[in-house]
């Protein structure tokens, strides 16, 4: 007897693809080859002073993809590059405090840098299907330990150990907007030290 | 509110007019027992018998969301219409005993917001009026840009000015003053919510014009009811049921369905909510799509129908029902 696979978990963010919208201002945030996403977008703009009214946060990526380069050289009136995405929040919340509506937000790259820039909008108000999405490269995970509620960033296999609290984590599609992460539940409660072998499932 | 749901046996316990084309209508229970409190934004459908023929309109609450003790409605005379709203100004006095339905709620303020914009022309105030009164009371922020035709046809803008001060901005037509959309969108806070009530083109107007501005859709919002148009007589087969009924000239598809015994969902019954949805299994001929719930593409492909406000002219039109 066959089973169906399982429908995809609802909470499981689904992205799109970037692409100009009306705005009276547009904040661009992205990590590692999210980069080459704000080029796309850039380039499919046919306002010329879509430029003029773009600021751009961008973070290299977890793997170490670094744009910094190509993604300055667009040109926007404000550019600014940070270490990590930790390091950008608070610019990224002095922004959203100090705009207007009008303003587009786009975000490019991970799913934890998304999820971060969908959470701070939210915060500031606006509805988190404002943010316009588009995944690139790395798919690393935020998780956050249902047990100890520590979150480990880049997370790269499964069942993979809470840098919190040391529980063997299982890594679920189960997704938190309000954290902006994946739900990791222990994998061996019932008996402890039965831990299947981590696989590799994000890279 | 829908098959099933509990309707509510009132008597009119007051009628005011509050302009020369609105009147104003206060329902109590007939058993004395309080209302269900309600959320700023909800409608009640009131239940009427004009005449034989059984009219059922959407009518938004303005009275304040925590008085329990009476709904008022707001309604707009509307001599051209099917019927409703004349019935209700010219039939319905302070003892009259009618059935309105449980409150419903398709136009909420979002509670995430950080400002309430709000957008009303003409009737459109009315579910404003409640929403206004539970801002106020959670201290939430919130701004009204109120148009009507001419000063004595702007119902409630001098109370609301008295409540809420230059909270209040007031248009009149007469006096050629228009709402400066272009220049009071772009100066809102991030986090801005935008609601707007009013007729169709108005709803049109300021939804294009804050897309144009930059304003995501899920921070814009709207409502209107439809009154159900009047058009040509035809005839629709029910599948489920193993009927065929004819739907009258100033009788909706829905009310038809109803009259033909046979129970059918709805909630709004002004082409808004989406609850009566219904599959289309043939239809040789052209729907007459009055809603502003399916989309362009379900609307062309003739394959679901909202019998509260749509029509259909044709050789044969068979309804999953």
């Amino acid at each position: 007897m066959t089973t169906a696979p399982p429908a995809p978990m609802k909470s499981r963010p689904v992205y799109g693809v970037l692409a100009p919208l009306p705005g009276t201002a547009h904040l661009m945030v992205a990590d590692g080859e999210g980069g080459a996403a704000l080029i796309d977008l850039l380039a499919k703009a046919d306002d010329p002073a879509m430029l003029a009214t773009s600021h751009i946060i961008y973070v290299p990526g977890p793997n170490g993809s670094d744009m910094t380069h190509d993604v300055q050289a667009l040109g926007a009136a404000q550019f600014r590059r940070s270490p990590t995405i930790a390091a950008a929040l608070p610019r990224l919340q002095k922004v959203l405090a100090d705009a207007h509506m009008g303003l587009q937000v786009y975000a490019a790259g991970t799913e934890g840098l998304i999820g971060q820039v969908q959470r701070e909008v939210m915060l500031a108000g606006l509805p988190w299907q404002a943010v316009r999405t588009e995944h690139r490269g790395s798919t690393v995970r935020r998780v956050q330990c249902v047990h100890c509620k520590g979150i480990t960033e880049n997370v790269r296999t499964d069942p993979f150990p809470c840098s919190h609290c040391g529980l063997n984590l299982f890594v679920r599609d189960h997704y938190s907007r309000r954290l902006a992460a994946f739900q990791g539940v222990n994998i061996d409660a019932e008996d402890p030290g039965r831990v299947p072998p981590a696989l590799d499932r994000f890279a | 509110m829908s098959v099933g749901a509990p309707k509510i046996p009132v008597t009119v316990a007051e009628v005011v007019t509050v302009t020369p084309m609105v009147k104003r209508f206060r329902f109590v229970r007939r058993d004395g027992a309080p209302m269900l409190p309600f959320s700023g934004g909800a409608h009640v459908v009131v239940e009427m018998d004009d005449h034989g023929t059984r009219r059922m309109n959407p009518y938004s609450l303005m009275s304040a969301p925590d008085d329990t003790s009476g709904y008022e409605i707001s309604v707009r005379r509307d001599d051209a219409g099917r019927g409703g709203s004349f019935y209700l100004h010219t039939h319905v006095t302070p003892g009259t005993e009618m059935v309105i339905g449980s409150p419903v709620n398709l136009f909420p303020t979002n509670a995430r917001a950080r400002k309430h914009l709000l957008i009303a022309g003409g009737i459109g105030i009315t579910p404003f009026l409640a929403q206004m009164a539970a801002l106020q009371a959670q201290g939430g922020r919130f701004e009204l840009h109120y148009s009507a035709r001419s000063s004595d046809l702007a119902a409630y803008a001098d109370d609301l000015t008295a409540r809420y001060g230059d909270r209040v901005h007031r248009y009149l037509d007469d006096q050629k003053q228009q709402i400066d959309l272009a220049n009071l969108l772009p100066g809102q806070p991030l986090g801005t919510h935008l609601y707007v009530c009013g007729p169709k083109g108005m709803i049109s107007w300021v939804r294009s014009t804050a897309h144009a501005l930059g304003w995501p859709e899920t921070a814009v919002h709207s409502e209107e009811f439809l009154a159900p148009p009047i058009g040509a007589p035809f005839t629709v087969e029910l599948a489920t049921s193993g009927k065929t009924i004819a739907v009258g000239p100033a009788q909706s598809l829905l009310e038809a369905i109803e009259a033909a015994g046979v129970v059918a969902p709805y909630l709004c019954r002004g082409g808004a909510c989406g609850e009566c949805e219904t599959s289309v299994l043939a239809c040789d001929g052209q729907i007459a799509h009055n809603d502003h719930w399916l989309t362009d593409d379900q609307k062309a492909s003739q394959t679901r129908i909202m019998p509260c406000v749509s029509r259909f002219a044709g050789a044969s039109l068979v309804l999953d029902r």
